[in-house]
């Protein structure tokens, strides 16, 4: 009970805030304090709507004020030019700016080698350009619009008290809309594309229409709070309204808050609102924008990932209680012949792929037998891994055509092919570096397998990373995880998402003779649950022990095709190996 | 439509005025492009400079040239200081973004302070010379300015590219550590950059406090348009900086001469869009 009472004390906290700040117009308070808080929610609204995209997904936007901007003169037009309801425009408003980002979404989320920088600039450019749009066209002509002719609906006795209620209103829904986000399949989409968006592509997360939703709802967000602040400032100019600072404001309270909470903008807008109002209250306006620019250095500084991470880090130390290891043994392989069928599961007709001038893949022909394992050789630089990538889909096919399960996949987005059932690892490891292990399994769980309830995802995590052995690290972060480690953690994110095909990119390589053994065992172990295995391997023990079947690669082309001992024993293959001496 | 006559000489106020993007441009884009850091105070610095200049000028008496001597290696130490924060912080990119915002905040706010918000004007003779070509009159001051911002970029461009030094910058650019495991001292070299990169924003500062007005909220006017300069002329290469800075000079000239002055922004954003989403392999 005492558990339980502590954990809804805040939600009890919450509501009664909620209430309170809901009927506070109506304690008639001078004008002046309504519209002081007003501000806090405008800015909590604003940076918590920036956060949606930019610290969710990482994609830091600098043009926020472009989106605020377009709701602030969609209401400002429609309102004094056409007449239109002042509360029907604030919808107009979001829909316009959600509209504008996400056709900016739609053309600059398709550049591959768009950087987080390139894009934060790109969204300044669009600020500017729409500012002058707005400033040489009648929606403001230059002269600014004026705002007091636009009758207040009388939801509360003051107009004042009118504002706060539809600033406090819109500051609940970005609030709610944000915890939404937060944790949904969207948010655990957009976490994942911050930490490593190349693999979450892989893991089956549709990153190009998250990014555009997350872009969109933003934006949306932005142009309502526009719409609503239109009524608040009374008197619209372009210089005020695109001002560069508001695009900084809100990327800096977002920081200092936690961008990647949803409730950290929050937290920093408020401080910031109240730290400026504080200063100009004081007559030191000028004083104050340098003491919160110092604060904030000092913030980015000493806490990069912002106060409620770091509170929320320091809490975690402070209980750091073991968690429940469920630890299960590397499973007993049944010593029953595996069941191979001749049906082909996947089938590579003519793959080519060419980077350039370079030919990485030469016409490749394959297939790989239902429930086999195939072991995929060659020296370096044969096209082993770019073999991978493109069946994983990470690299478009230059030509040819693959197929899996019969159905054409060589033209399918990466996320699409891992829904299929096909799933990867990487030579090098690659986890969501700030994610638990449990969040980076679970994660692969969500977006490559069928779906299902949270807590049959978290089951199913649970049961992977067990049967991979990390059974006890599950709250781990992966900076905290060895090679060996890693790379078996690589191993249950991907049988996570119950691959029908599972494509493994030298798992062994850089593990002891002790964790080799393991990791033999293992993938035994994952056959006899069903899955068919592509591996991509160096160390010769392993292919001869593991491999049904052998296929030599070389300068893109298929070399030798057949039982392991054969294969390794043919004088060609031994020869592009170590050269024609020894072949003989 | 305008005479050939207006549109000629668009083009050349143009050039010219480009060479203030471009030479506020070389800075930002080494910093960027080699150390990975962008450095939004780099305009603060320059107006810092401009303001010292104008103070030095007006009250002392000093002639630009000998002002120039002195704030360059002061703001070349600031450039240092500047680095060891970000170098005992190991800060990166979009925390460089942030910080160096806030670092442009405070100094607007001093500048502010000193010099109040009024606009500043540093009156000198040269400020209207100007020599006629062929019926063109071409400014003596923004053709100055544009043989500096030349001579710099050039300078900085060969020493990039022939000296040991400059190939050792480049190197650890692309892969610190790869370049450390070779001997390349990355940590003394970022700390030479970054005073040279303020060192340029003094010198842009020297020309900014006799072309321009002067007002702390100046500083911010510029950012969007060198920003495009430095992405256009590709991270870290300082001719390219120089000649896009002219390139978005001469086209927004030529915008205002055919357009409306007003429209002028639109124009190197344009540039820099088409540009992003054409996505060429230079860039």
């Amino acid at each position: 009970m005492a558990v339980n009472a502590a954990r809804d004390l805040p939600k009890a906290a919450a509501a009664a805030a909620i209430v309170a700040l809901a009927f506070l117009p109506m304690a008639k308070m001078p004008a002046f304090y309504e519209s002081f808080i007003y501000l806090i929610f405008f800015w909590v609204s604003l940076s918590t709507s920036w956060a949606l995209l930019s610290g969710f997904a990482g994609y830091f936007s600098l043009g926020h004020a472009a989106f605020f901007g377009v709701g602030v003169y969609t209401t400002a037009a429609l309102t004094t030019k056409f007449g239109v309801p002042f509360l029907i425009t604030v919808p107009i408003a979001a829909a316009l700016a959600a509209l504008l980002a996400a056709g900016i979404g739609a053309v600059v989320f398709r550049l591959r080698r768009l950087r987080g920088e390139l894009f934060a600039l790109l969204t300044l450019a669009v600020t500017f350009v729409i500012a002058t749009i707005i400033l040489n066209t009648p929606i403001d002509g230059g002269g600014g619009v004026f705002m007091s002719a636009v009758p207040l609906p009388d939801l509360m006795p003051t107009q004042t008290g009118t504002i706060y209620i539809l600033g406090f209103a819109m500051c609940v829904l970005t609030i709610a809309t944000a915890w939404w986000v937060a944790h949904a399949r969207l948010g655990l989409g957009l976490f994942a594309i911050h930490d490593d968006e190349d693999v979450a592509e892989a893991k089956g997360v549709p990153t190009f229409r998250y990014k555009i939703a997350a872009f969109a709802l933003s934006a949306g967000i932005a142009g309502a709070v526009g719409g609503i602040h239109a009524m608040y400032v009374g008197f619209i100019t372009v210089a005020g309204t695109f001002e560069l600072t508001v695009g900084l404001y809100v990327v800096l309270m977002s920081v200092l808050g936690g961008a990647r909470h949803w409730l950290g903008p929050a937290i920093g807008a408020t401080a910031i609102t109240a730290l400026l109002y504080a200063f100009i209250s004081g007559g030191e306006a000028i004083m104050g924008r340098a003491i919160v620019g110092l604060i904030l250095i000092a913030a980015i500084l000493w806490l990069p990932d912002g106060v409620i991470p770091a509170i929320q880090a320091w809490l975690k130390r402070r209980r750091a209680a073991p968690v429940a290891t469920r630890a299960e043994v590397v499973p007993v392989v049944p010593t029953t012949a595996p069941q191979i069928s001749e049906r082909s599961i996947l089938q590579v007709r003519g793959v080519t792929k060419r980077f350039g001038g370079l030919q990485a893949l030469a016409g490749v022909d394959l297939d790989v037998h239902e429930g086999e394992i195939f072991g995929l050789v060659g020296p370096n630089g044969s096209g082993k891994t770019t073999l991978i990538n493109v069946i994983s889909g990470f690299y478009p096919l230059t030509s040819g055509a693959i197929t899996l399960d019969g159905a054409e996949i060589g033209r399918d987005p990466a996320h699409e092919i891992a829904r299929r059932g096909v799933a990867r690892t990487y030579q090098i490891p690659r986890p969501f570096a700030n994610m638990t292990v449990l969040d980076n399994v679970a994660l692969c769980a969500t977006f490559g397998g069928p779906r299902r309830s949270k807590a049959e995802m978290r089951d199913e995590a649970l049961h992977w990373i067990g049967f991979t052995g990390l059974g006890g690290k599950e709250e781990v972060l992966p900076a905290g995880l060895n090679l060996h480690e890693r790379k078996f953690l690589e191993l249950a994110r991907a049988l996570a998402a119950r691959p029908k095909l599972l494509l493994l990119d030298e798992v062994l390589s850089g593990l002891n003779p002790a964790e080799i053994d393991n990791a033999i065992r293992l993938v035994r172990a994952i056959r006899a649950q069903g899955a068919t295995i592509v591996f991509v391997e160096h160390l010769m023990r392993a292919v001869v022990e593991l491999s049904d079947r052998v296929a030599v690669l070389n300068e893109g082309k298929l070399f030798a095709l057949g039982k392991p001992r054969e294969v390794m024993r043919d004088p060609r293959v031994v020869s592009i190996y170590l050269g024609k001496a020894y072949a003989a | 439509m305008p005479s050939a006559t207006l549109l000629g000489q668009a083009l050349i106020s143009g050039v010219l005025a480009g060479g203030m993007y471009g030479l506020l441009a070389l800075g930002l884009s080494l910093s960027w492009g080699l150390l990975r850091l962008v450095n939004l105070s780099h305009f603060a610095l320059a107006f810092l400079a401009a303001y010292l200049t104008y103070e030095l000028g007006t009250t002392y008496h000093v002639a630009p040239w000998w002002a120039a001597a002195m704030i360059v290696p002061v703001m070349f130490l600031i450039g240092l200081a500047q680095h060891w924060l970000f170098d005992r912080f190991k800060v990166n990119e979009l925390a460089s973004l942030l910080i160096t915002f806030s670092f442009a905040v405070i100094l607007e706010v001093a500048i502010q302070l000193y010099w109040t918000a009024d606009y500043r004007r540093f009156e000198t003779h040269y400020s209207t010379m100007s020599i006629k070509v062929g019926g063109f009159y071409i400014p003596v001051l923004e053709l100055v300015l544009c043989m500096v911002a030349g001579l710099l970029a050039w300078g900085t461009w060969l020493w990039l590219r022939k000296t040991y030094v400059g190939k050792a910058l480049r190197a650890a650019a692309e892969d610190a550590d790869i370049a450390a495991a070779y001997g390349v001292d990355h940590k003394k070299l970022a700390y030479l950059l970054s005073g040279m990169g303020a060192a340029y924003a003094a010198i842009a500062g020297t020309f900014i406090a006799l072309i321009a007005t002067l007002a702390p909220t100046q500083i911010w006017a510029w950012l969007g348009v060198v920003f495009a300069v430095v992405i256009i002329g590709r991270l870290g290469n300082p001719l390219g900086a120089l000649l896009a800075g002219m390139l978005i000079g001469a086209s927004e000239s030529i915008a205002m001469a055919v357009f409306e002055p007003a429209w002028a922004p639109v124009v190197s954003f344009s540039v820099l869009i088409a540009i992003l989403l054409w996505d060429p392999e230079w860039l």
